[in-house]
């Protein structure tokens, strides 16, 4: 295809980020006009992002709408973009939240409107850069740019511990990022480029493949987040605004999921093998652990929070089991957790909106006021408990179902967390929709208005479609699961083999 | 030798140039006193432009003249570049700052031309005693220009700090040459590399000498543990000078030490390769922990500047021509956000008075939104955020440090980059976070502005088309390694 259409989606949000900046005016006028621009070009990003799903060719297992250009030309580094299974959705979850977010924010973001758009338009061409990025050092640059708007989303429209939050946030990721750097540098070095495919065909020495992996981990690993590493994820979303916090559930979160699956597992498969115990460990600790500290959380969007890092658990579980259930269960969960946490901040937002606090003990009984409202809420609650029919049913199962392949106890524990994820799912959906009536405010809060409920009907549609129709996607993502996991099983295949090569010798023999 | 002849000359047309424009602008001061500048200004500046385009448009090849004293080769002509084109931005930042302030004096510019062929000089010399002399030309005047607002406490004790250090500098780097002379028997860069190939057993007289010299070197460049003047200089000289001492004469030292290390000393890579993971790390180090504390933009960047020549010299430790390409590349990157950075500081008053303390920042993305989301892309860009050229600075200086397997060397720089970004950010949340602390004047200088505007352009556009800047490098670096 010559038509670089990747390229257009990822710098059509930039090109509106520079439109916006030369607006002109006073501050009321420019902050409705930002609002317009914002909203139609994200929009029309999404619109252009279409062709891409629709034209995706699922029986193609390399990657696809390649575009290739020199850019720095002596260091074997170049402008090179592509998608092949696993990042087609990714792209598309970027360019189907973006939009949502700015009509999210369209009435609770009353200060510097103009700079908060760019902030997310810069945002999204960064987003979508990284799933599209094929060469390694494209993939850095977009990967490690996202720092730059988050950090700026946090800090100036966050709540009252911004600083702290955005500091936190932007250190913690930069320091596992810049270890993979030098990994990288190291790989580029040995390689002689630094593009992915090529990379992801080179044989590093196992023992170089150790130090690689664990530069990787560093990174992907504190974006994930896993647990230890993982606390940076609760105060970033507590301070966020709310579309920050989408955006950071639904997208930011999954660049690490990305990233094993990139770079970890494909071009580092011995590593990947050895670690993977570790990383079993520290997936069931995240998925127990952190399903309990949410249990006890009174603050609501911490609660969802952490209930991000437990199911993120599920994902890197999903992710090292390296079999085909396994990896597709993860992705699917990453898309799956992608909308749905995404909708449960949106909704949080909803009643903060109204209510202007995140304390759990001064809601309840919002479906009597609330109807419409504590509907929707229901239905991401039971997508993100894991309910058969919604989204999050499929990743979940089929990430169990390849940890159980791998090792029963492991998938023994690891189911646990979805009673316990059911536990605090239910605990806050009794509280806040059900549950008698707290205090006066929050019995008079209105219902979803227009807007609201063209923001959540989308996602509404997503969560239950995902669920009953899982196919469409996991059709597409298939071919690159098959891909990588022929290329971390080579021991496998040579078992497989050695019958045959046993028998030539014999053969011979009898000749 | 033979005779002299006038051909001779030829390779330094624009140092001639130079020096004769500043003979004739001098007595023009002198006779006409301080108006004047507004005269012998902007024919600095001309000129300093005038030589720049004479050397892009001039032949790079090869070529060593007065009797071996002075080569002229890509590298050079490409240093040279950097260093005129430093100097006039940093006039052209200076020129409402002197006016503001009511320090129109007409030596400044003059004073700074003169500085100017030194460095010009330093890049280009071929034997220890072209170099020292190129060396003190430099810095009498960087002296004279830290001291020049003579009525001010600061700026007198920065000038006096300045020269008494520097001066020490000058006397180890001096004492060094008579080492190095005593065991050689030569002051030829060519001799002394000569000397070194044929010689059976090393006298370790040269190699204390090449110590004794690095280590002067290493405080013009203020690289650990030799950097004790640059916070108390940086905050005390007038804020244009700050500008010139941190973008030029740092790059013209470290012109010389890489001129140094590839030519009379190459043989000696493994000592000095040993005091430059020292230096380097140290400085990387130093740079990024004690910049955390610093209240004062000034000094801050005192801090920083030490820091990022830690970095720089991590692409010297490989000694090979990428490595050296990728300092050229780096330093060429930190000079032009070192200009808007500087530019905005110069920018940014409030009632008149230049403003130095971090916390009076805030506010700032309010009143002039321009100047703090410049500041602010140029400080992300100096911690080395893609996607922003400082990013590419650091890596192709990592990638030359891993080449070259310094591994831990790396990890090092990666980490304390880290580090140095806190303080960096922490300027950002000041501007934007933060309440405003009151309103701040409105800029109108138009040269500002155009330096500003600029440095914005360049680190932005780096990233899309970087090849040029990278091919010039590497004819720059490979015309060391013949």
């Amino acid at each position: 295809m010559d038509f670089p259409l990747l390229s257009l989606v990822t710098f059509l949000p930039l090109a509106g980020a520079v439109l916006l900046m030369l607006l002109k005016g006073d501050e009321a006028v420019v902050a409705s006009k930002s609002r317009m621009i914002a909203l139609v070009i994200t929009g029309a990003t999404f619109f252009l992002s279409l062709p891409i799903m629709l034209g995706f060719d699922p029986t193609v297992t390399d990657f696809q709408f390649i575009e290739k250009k020199v850019w720095f030309e002596q260091y074997g580094i170049s402008y090179h973009m592509g998608i092949d299974g696993i990042s087609l959705f990714f792209v598309m979850l970027s360019t189907f939240l973006t939009p949502l977010c700015i009509l999210a924010s369209w009435k609770s973001i009353t200060t510097r409107v103009r700079e908060y758009m760019i902030a997310f338009m810069m945002l999204e061409t960064f987003m979508i850069g990284t799933f599209c990025a094929l060469d390694a050092v494209l993939f850095y640059v977009f990967f490690e740019g996202v720092l730059i708007p988050m950090f700026i989303i946090i800090g100036v429209w966050g709540g009252a511990r911004r600083v702290y939050s955005s500091f936190k946030f932007f250190l913690y990721t930069l320091l596992g990022s810049v270890l993979m750097l030098v990994a990288l540098i190291t790989m580029i070095l040995l390689a002689g480029t630094a593009d992915i495919p090529v990379l992801m065909g080179y044989d590093f020495s196992p023992e170089l493949q150790t130090w690689l992996w664990v530069a990787f981990f560093a990174s992907f690993a504190v974006k994930m987040p896993m647990w230890p590493v993982h606390t940076w994820l609760p105060d970033a979303h507590v301070e966020a605004p709310t579309a920050g916090s989408v955006i950071l559930a639904g997208v930011l979160l999954k660049m690490g999921g990305y990233g094993f699956l990139r770079f970890s597992l494909p071009m580092f498969p011995d590593a990947s093998e050895f670690f993977a115990p570790m990383v079993f460990a520290l997936s069931v600790i995240a998925i127990i652990y952190t399903s309990l500290v949410a249990l006890v959380q009174t603050d609501m969007k911490k609660m969802i929070a952490y209930s991000s890092v437990a199911h993120m658990g599920f994902v890197t579980l999903g992710i090292f089991t390296m079999n085909t259930q396994g990896i597709e269960g993860a992705i699917f969960q990453m898309i799956s957790h992608g909308v749905i946490s995404a909708a449960l901040f949106l909704s949080i937002g909803v009643v903060y909106d109204r209510l202007h606090t995140r304390d759990i003990n001064r809601y309840g009984n919002l479906a009597k006021n609330m109807p419409v409202f504590a509907c929707v809420f229901i239905i991401l609650m039971l997508g993100s408990v894991g309910l058969p029919g919604t989204s999050g049913f499929v990743g979940e199962f089929l990430a169990l179902l390849g940890a159980f392949q791998v090792n029963t106890v492991v998938g023994t524990i690891a189911s646990l967390g979805v009673v316990l994820g059911a536990v605090y799912m239910l605990h806050l959906g009794r509280k806040l929709v059900f549950g008698p009536k707290v205090n006066d405010d929050a019995a008079a809060m209105t219902d979803l208005d227009l807007r609201e409920k063209l923001i959540f009907l989308p996602l509404i549609v997503l969560v239950i479609w995902l669920g009953i129709a899982p196919s469409y996607v996991l059709d597409r993502i298939a071919p690159s699961v098959a891909n990588i996991v022929t290329q971390v099983t080579p021991v496998e295949e040579e078992i497989l083999q050695t019958p045959e090569l046993e028998l030539t010798p014999d053969l011979k023999g009898i000749e | 030798m033979d005779g002299f002849s006038w051909i001779l000359l030829s390779p330094l047309k624009q140092e001639i140039f130079l020096a004769v424009v500043g003979m004739i602008l001098l007595m023009i001061g002198a006779f006409r006193g301080n108006t004047s500048i507004n005269f012998i200004m902007p024919a600095v500046i001309i000129s300093l432009v005038v030589a720049i385009i004479g050397i892009f448009v001039g032949d790079w090849t090869a070529i060593d003249t007065l009797s071996g004293m002075i080569i002229v080769d890509g590298f050079s002509e490409w240093m040279k570049i950097l260093i005129l084109s430093g100097l006039a931005v940093s006039l052209l930042l200076s020129v409402s700052w002197l006016r503001e302030n009511a320090m129109l004096k007409f030596e400044y510019p003059i004073l700074v031309l003169f500085s100017g062929i030194g460095m010009m000089l330093m890049v280009s010399s071929n034997n220890l005693l072209s170099l020292y002399m190129a060396i003190e030309l430099s810095s009498l005047c960087l002296y004279v220009l830290a001291a020049i607002n003579r009525d001010n406490l600061l700026s007198t004790e920065a000038g006096l700090k300045y020269f008494i250090l520097g001066a020490l500098s000058s006397g180890l780097l001096l004492f060094g040459i008579s080492l190095v002379y005593g065991y050689t028997g030569t002051l030829s860069f060519a001799s002394i590399s000569g000397f070194l190939e044929t010689t059976k057993s090393m006298p370790y007289g040269v190699m204390v000498g090449m110590i004794f010299m690095l280590a002067g070197l290493a405080f013009k460049i203020s690289a650990v543990p030799f950097h004790m003047w640059t916070p108390d200089v940086y905050q005390g000289a007038p804020t244009p000078v700050t500008a010139l001492f941190a973008i030029v004469p740092k790059v013209a030292a470290l012109g010389l030490i890489i001129r140094l290390i590839t030519g009379p000393f190459e043989l000696l890579a493994e000592e000095w390769t040993q005091i430059f993971i020292f230096i380097s790390v140290t400085s990387m180090i130093l740079g990024a922990f004690a910049g955390l504390v610093q209240n004062n933009i000034k000094r801050l960047l005192a801090y920083s500047s030490i820091g990022n020549m830690g970095y720089a010299m991590l692409g010297l430790l490989p000694s090979v021509s990428a490595g050296v390409a990728s300092v050229i590349i780096y330093v060429s990157i930190y000079m032009v956000m070192l200009a808007g950075v500087f530019g905005i500081l110069m920018s940014v008053k409030r009632n008149g008075q230049s403003i130095e303390n971090i916390p009076d920042f805030a506010g700032l993305s309010k009143s002039s939104p321009f100047l703090a989301y410049t500041l602010a892309a140029l400080l992300f860009s100096m911690m080395g955020i893609p996607p922003l050229a400082g990013f590419f600075g650091k890596f192709f200086v990592f990638q030359a440090a891993v080449a070259g397997g310094f591994f831990v060397v790396a990890v090092v720089g990666v980490l304390t980059s880290v580090v140095g970004a806190y303080y960096y950010l922490r300027l950002i949340k000041v501007m934007f976070f933060d309440a405003s602390a009151g309103e701040f004047d409105e800029d109108k200088s138009l040269s500002r502005h155009l330096v500003v505007v600029g440095s914005l352009a360049f680190i932005i556009l780096f990233t899309v088309m970087p090849n040029q800047l990278l091919n010039q490098a590497m004819i720059a670096a490979s015309s060391l390694f013949p």
